[in-house]
């Protein structure tokens, strides 16, 4: 690593924790209905919205009406999200005319931007229109935000509170985030973006003239429209030149911005915020990360916050940052390190006052090895799954933490609200840990933690390792999964291993090479998807649900803190054991023995 | 009950809220989720679209439409959406992995070649061998970002390292002096700000069209 690599890395955490505190306070006065002035603006429309809901704001439901209410919601988004991608079609805004996708790729993209997990298994460019994006896409990006910040407040909810019967109302919940946090900072971050050179627009596509014409072979089609193969089944080739050049348009800056606002990570383009008009240089690239961290490292202090003591948030946080330095740290130095196959060729691959050097298979100049890995490693870890530079080209360690950021149960900052959820869950595990090795009955926050608690927890944190790794089985051992690999050998099997844990645990990047516009890949992924993200969102909210009906338990000298060293010591040990254990043999056989491949001459 | 030392629990103690007395599924669940996620998509999906796009014609309109440069009134292309270049006049841009030709807009995408993968391998030797054989005497090492295709396949720009690699071999073609060109590079750089942020590297469309700004020599193709 180079001085620059640490010291991008202190100006981002350093901007990101001057944000936690206010912004953290911003977010529990609204989820606590505290009439901030944002709240008094919006407030006329809030209460249209409620009117025209036929929803009472005062009347809280517990957590099973709670979460059919989820459930509902979130199911009538992705029938929408299906529709209008099948009649896109006979929708406005499609400039360039383009038909619906497959049902089993509109399918699983339905399940997969309601989720908030993003994967993509299409060609956007070349597949949704303008109307699809922003009023199907980008909606569902704003609701599976809102989604997994509610369940966080229902959850820190519940350990606030004692006796009762009520963990809030999530209608109105759901409104207040995406009117009073969402929408405005969202607004915001489009409009610095288009600033700096992210297009906002409603045109089609526009051709300008190459400096140089260029030269290239593609296969020749018939009149029919129809790709020309000679007797032998190979393409038949022609050679074309062409001095033009497409330029793709659209509202980008507004989808944008809540794709990294919401962690959710689905690109208007292809190469996602690799792509210039995504993400045109390293000071968007920051705002991006920035967008990224915001609400997940904040929700802490929302936490801390509301359940009245401040440094139980602060903790959780330390051990997010904890857990992120050295991730980040690994994957940087091992893209800085390079690919010893080039240099063997004679390529520089040095750092140095003229370029950034390392292995720049996959990354964009602007970005270098350090505006690549740190965005990397934080889409990763947040659950993000956005992507300035292609994963699957790079170095197998690299590859790796991008691979083991999700293992990990998106905890490290994680996806908004589902990072703080599945982070509150391991503290839970952590506490009972060790509750059993000094023979106490554990508690949280004053809460006792038993069997009903653990019991949830189990399956929260025990459903994503069953998908990830019962799907990687079935898809190498099938056919139609094997032919989904576009690199030979252990590569190959991670990018199957990754397509899954991308899936189960939300994230939606990829190594993406892999061909997953298939039926195999897009039914599995999407089922993977979907359980992944609500099985654990059930026992988050059933646990809520039994913790905020608990009494409190008075504090004693046996009663250990849930905050301070050792607190955030078990917490980070409780998520690298559960992580580790699950996943060394499955990693064992795809980037460690690569690793040892590429190395061992 | 006895309470915890301070306050602190206690912040939090909910404000007197009415507990529906029903449990479970009921009749309530269905309007209030159809009407709110239609409200929600006109809201998230139309009028936000619509008001940054507003926002954004009115502020930056040439920012929003492309960033797209003209020369005699001509689009020439976008500052932010790189070129392929390949006479020995003009400086190279990265290799791209978009097809079927390189730098395809509607076509973003890496190669997603492994590190490990034959295929990357071969392609890093084809490269090398063009950069050679159009710049003979050239026996420096060639900087990474020449021969490893970008994350989008339009990557506009090119290390400060890959121009200066690049400078003899304008010269000669369009028969200028070396320390034009490298003087031409160094006014067209971008430096890390603060040593912090960003990378050493020029934006190769903008180089190019000052190379032809400059006096044209007639040997030029």
């Amino acid at each position: 690593m180079t001085a620059q690599s640490w010291g991008l890395l202190a100006l981002f955490l350093a901007l990101a924790l001057l944000c936690v505190k206010p912004f953290g306070l911003y977010m529990a006065n609204v989820m606590e209905g505290v009439p901030v002035w944002p709240v008094r603006v919006g407030g006329a429309l809030e209460r249209l919205i409620y009117r025209l809901c036929g929803v009472d704001p005062a009347v809280e439901t517990g957590w099973k009406r709670y979460a059919v209410a989820l459930l509902v919601f979130n199911v009538l988004g992705a029938l929408l999200l299906y529709a209008l991608q099948r009649l896109q079609f006979y929708l406005p805004l499609n400039p360039q005319h383009l038909p619906g996708p497959p049902p089993n790729s509109a399918f699983n993209t339905a399940l997969s931007f309601v989720t908030n997990t993003n994967w993509q298994s299409y060609t956007p460019e070349t597949t949704m229109g303008y109307f699809t994006q922003m009023a199907g896409l980008a909606v569902q990006n704003f609701m599976s935000a809102a989604t997994g910040i509610v369940v966080a407040v229902a959850l820190i909810r519940g350990l606030a509170r004692h006796s009762a019967k009520t963990i809030g109302n999530f209608w109105v919940d759901l409104t207040r985030v995406t009117l009073y946090v969402l929408l405005p900072i969202a607004a915001l971050i489009a409009v610095a973006l288009v600033s700096q050179g992210v297009i906002q627009n409603f045109s089609p596509n526009k051709t300008v003239s190459l400096l140089q014409p260029v030269t290239y072979q593609q296969q020749k089609v018939n009149a029919a429209g129809n790709p020309v193969t000679n007797a032998a089944g190979t393409p038949v080739m022609q050679t074309v030149t062409t001095d033009e050049q497409t330029l793709p348009m659209g509202p980008v800056a507004s989808q944008e911005a809540i794709k990294e606002l919401g962690t959710n990570g689905g690109g208007f383009f292809n190469a996602n915020s690799a792509h210039p008009y995504e993400n045109p240089d390293a000071l968007t690239n920051l705002i991006e990360m920035l967008a990224i961290i915001l609400i997940p490292a904040a929700l802490t202090y929302t936490f801390g916050h509301i359940v009245g003591d401040t440094r139980q948030g602060w903790a959780v946080l330390a051990a997010m940052i904890i857990l992120f330095v050295p991730l980040y740290a690994l994957c940087n130095h091992s893209e800085q390190l390079g690919n010893p196959r080039l240099t063997a060729l004679g390529v520089n691959q040095t750092a140095s006052s003229l370029q950034s050097g390392g292995n720049m298979e996959g990354k964009e100049v602007r970005f270098g090895i350090d505006g690549s890995t740190l965005f990397g490693t934080l889409a990763t870890a947040t659950s993000t799954g956005a992507a300035n530079s292609m994963y699957d080209s790079y170095m197998p360690l690299g590859g790796m933490v991008t691979l083991f950021d999700m293992m990990l149960g998106e905890v490290v900052f994680g996806g908004v609200g589902a990072g703080l959820y599945s982070m509150l869950i391991f503290a839970i595990v952590g506490v009972f840990i060790a509750g059993l090795m000094i023979g106490r009955t554990p508690e949280y926050l004053g809460k006792k933690i038993e069997s009903f608690e653990m019991k949830m927890s189990s399956i929260a944190i025990l459903v994503t390792p069953i998908l990830v790794l019962v799907g990687t089985a079935v898809a190498v051992s099938v056919s139609a999964g094997q032919a989904g690999p576009l690199n030979p050998g252990a590569h190959g099997f991670s990018e199957i291993l990754y397509a899954f844990t991308s899936a189960a645990n939300n994230n939606g990047s990829a190594f993406a090479g892999i061909s997953a516009d298939t039926r195999f890949y897009n039914i599995a992924l999407g089922l993977v998807i979907w359980i992944g993200r609500y099985w654990p969102i059930i026992a988050v909210l059933a646990i809520a649900g039994s913790l905020a009906a608990k009494k409190r338990v008075p504090v004693s000298v046996g009663t250990m803190p849930t905050y301070g060293p050792t607190f955030i010591a078990l917490l980070i040990g409780t998520v690298l054991l559960v992580g580790v254990l699950n996943f060394i043999p499955a990693l064992a056989l795809g980037p460690i023995v690569e690793h040892l491949m590429l190395w061992s001459r | 009950m006895t309470e915890l030392p301070g306050a602190i629990f206690d912040a939090a103690a909910p404000r007197p809220r009415r507990a529906e007395a029903l449990e479970g599924p009921g009749k309530s669940v269905l309007r209030p989720a159809i009407v709110l996620l239609l409200m929600m998509t006109v809201l998230t999906g139309i009028i936000y679209p619509l008001v940054i796009t507003g926002i954004a014609q009115v502020l930056f309109p040439a920012q929003a439409g492309g960033s797209v440069i003209t020369r005699g009134g001509k689009p020439i292309g976008s500052r932010l959406i790189g070129q392929p270049f390949s006479s020995a006049g003009y400086f190279w841009s990265r290799p791209s992995a978009t097809t079927p030709q390189p730098y395809n807009g509607l076509d973003s995408t890496g190669s997603n070649l492994g590190p490990l993968n034959p295929a990357l391998i071969q392609a890093v030797k084809a490269r090398i061998a063009a950069l050679r054989a159009a710049d003979p005497g050239n026996t420096a090492p060639i900087p990474v970002d020449l021969v490893t295709a970008s994350a989008s396949g339009l990557d506009p720009d090119i290390s400060l390292a890959a121009a200066y690699y690049q400078a003899g071999r304008i010269a000669r073609a369009r028969h200028l002096s070396l320390a034009t060109v490298r003087g031409l590079i160094a006014a067209h750089a971008h430096h890390p700000w603060l040593g912090l942020l960003g990378e050493p590297r020029v934006n190769v469309l903008e180089l190019n069209l000052a190379l032809d700004a400059l006096k044209r020599p007639a040997a030029v193709k």
